[in-house]
């Protein structure tokens, strides 16, 4: 009898681990393998995006922010979402006339959201890429990023071309301002830093003649610290920030696009930077940042 | 240093939402510490077995538990599943399997290492004294195997509840995202807030794995 439990519990333990086993031997090849994998579960994975109509029917759309990026997306003293991307996320669901359920994404596990069908749409301060638009399909932009440079505002620097042949420039190592400075500037000296906090005392000291960073990073800066000037608020390649649906989901993608278009008309995202950004940015920079109706100045 | 930023935990519902969020966390944690002991006592038998493969299997299962970042495996289980089977585990549930999974094999190890270890004399000498296989393994060897294991699993228990912080992955919020929220919902009005509340976070974790260690401590004493 014990021998008999012992035997069978064996055997049930031992179909656990072969199917954890394949499970796993799947999923860590899954790059690999997919291709092999969708054909077996082709009616699944074909499907695996719901449609417009399936949205509205269920009555509520699952929208992935971010819970911890103020002011884009981040959650209120009140446990309330709140920010530039849950305003307009909300008046996505106000216009579908559904409920929303807000998912907590982090940077790195957006795609997978998507690609997953766990989420409808991704609203979290998701810059447009290349290599991004292969995994999924971005909606027309709501917002620039570009780079900036911060200067003391008794030097202004307005151009990068006139940096004297003596003043250094503050980057932080390993992000698109260093890259873009040395392909663009190669004459300009650099002064690198690892850490954002240590340029920001570096700035503060008055080591250099300016900073240039992401534009939404100097302009929080020049706003938070009196005598600092964005002199150069939107430089080099201009990046937007869109929303995103899973690939090939041609409803939503077309019923946001159509979205983005008539709120424009009303000037929705104007509302949307004086509601949420205003406070962190400034009104001078509203139309540096804010994409109307999805149209990139 | 005017304030240590704690007083952010006092706006609005912050320090009920924390709370809620370390509940998130210890509910996980505490279902599959449970089920991961339970099967972990069975998986640790069958690891002493004499059964080649029986042997090759378990230890292929417990390689594979070691090598893969558990990060790995929530995103396995959390996303893989519905690639490649089309299936939609939520996300809780695929924290439970993640974290049965490698608790079941963790604690698995542990019982075999903890039975390997107790003298072969004391098997020998109980035969000799007349009693049977059962009466062995319930009266000398499964009382000593118990003994050996809490310091043991304590260290697994403890490494568990920690690792919930991993969940926020998968989207659960659980009680170090919500301290991130809360933080960044006030970076501007109180940029210190990360020092305090992170602060509060350590007691919370401490408050939670305090008692555990304490009733080891105490079983230990016990069982001795």
């Amino acid at each position: 009898m014990k021998k008999d439990l012992l035997t069978r519990a064996t055997g049930v333990f031992t179909a656990a681990t072969l199917i954890a086993g394949v499970v796993t031997g799947c999923g860590s090849t899954a790059g690999a393998s997919s291709v092999e994998a969708k054909t077996d579960s082709a009616p699944a994975s074909s499907e695996v995006y719901r449609t417009l109509d399936e949205i509205k029917e269920s009555g509520t759309i699952n929208i992935g922010v971010f819970s911890d990026k103020s002011p884009f997306g981040y959650v209120d003293e009140n446990g309330e979402y709140a920010g530039y991307d849950v305003f307009f996320a909300e008046r996505i669901g106000q216009d579908l006339g559904v409920k929303i359920n807000y998912v907590s994404t982090e940077a790195a596990n957006r795609i997978e959201y998507l690609q997953t069908g766990k989420v409808d749409i991704i609203l979290a301060n998701f810059t447009v890429t290349e290599e991004r638009a292969q995994e999924v399909d971005f909606a027309l932009p709501y917002m620039n990023v570009a780079l900036g440079v911060v200067s003391p505002s008794d030097a202004v620097i307005e151009s990068l071309d006139n940096v004297g042949a003596d003043d250094e420039i503050i980057v932080i190592s390993g992000t698109t301002a260093e890259t873009y400075l040395e392909k663009n500037y190669p004459d300009i000296k650099l002064q690198k830093y690892d850490a954002y906090a240590e340029a920001k005392t570096a700035i503060e000291n008055g080591n250099a003649a300016g900073w240039a960073n992401d534009n939404t990073e100097v302009i929080a800066f020049a706003i938070e610290n009196e005598g600092f000037t964005v002199g150069v608020p939107s430089l080099g390649d201009s990046d937007t920030i869109a929303p995103a649906v899973t690939k090939g989901n041609e409803t939503l993608l077309t019923w946001l696009n159509d979205e983005i278009k008539a709120i424009g008309e009303e000037n929705f995202f104007h509302a949307d930077y004086e509601a949420t950004l205003l406070d962190t940015y400034g009104a001078d920079y509203e139309d540096t940042l804010v994409v109307e109706g999805g149209k990139v100045q | 240093m005017h304030s240590l930023g704690i007083d952010v935990l006092f706006k609005g519902t912050n320090m009920i939402r924390l709370l809620k969020g370390l509940w998130v966390s210890v509910e996980i944690s505490l279902v599959s510490v449970v089920i991961s002991i339970v099967l972990g006592l069975v998986v640790g038998v069958l690891m002493t077995s004499q059964n080649r493969g029986i042997k090759a299997v378990l230890r292929l299962y417990l390689e594979t538990v070691r090598i893969m970042p558990q990060m790995v495996l929530l995103f396995i289980v959390y996303f893989g599943s519905t690639r490649v089977f089309g299936l939609n585990i939520s996300a809780e549930l695929s924290a439970l399997i993640v974290f049965v999974f490698w608790g079941t094999a963790e604690m698995g190890d542990l019982v075999r290492g903890s039975i390997k270890s107790i003298a072969r004399i004391q098997y020998e000498s109980a035969y000799a004294l007349g009693l049977n296989k059962f009466q062995v393994h319930y009266y000398i060897i499964f009382p000593q195997t118990l003994r050996r294991l809490i310091p043991l699993s304590i260290n697994l228990v403890t490494r568990m509840i920690k690792t919930t912080s991993l969940v926020m992955m998968i989207g659960i919020v659980e009680v170090l995202k919500v301290a991130q929220q809360i933080i960044e919902a006030n970076r501007r009005s109180s940029p210190n807030a990360a020092f305090g509340v992170f602060a509060v976070v350590f007691l919370l974790y401490f408050v939670v794995c305090w008692p555990v260690s304490r009733l080891a401590a105490s079983l230990e004493k016990r069982w001795a």
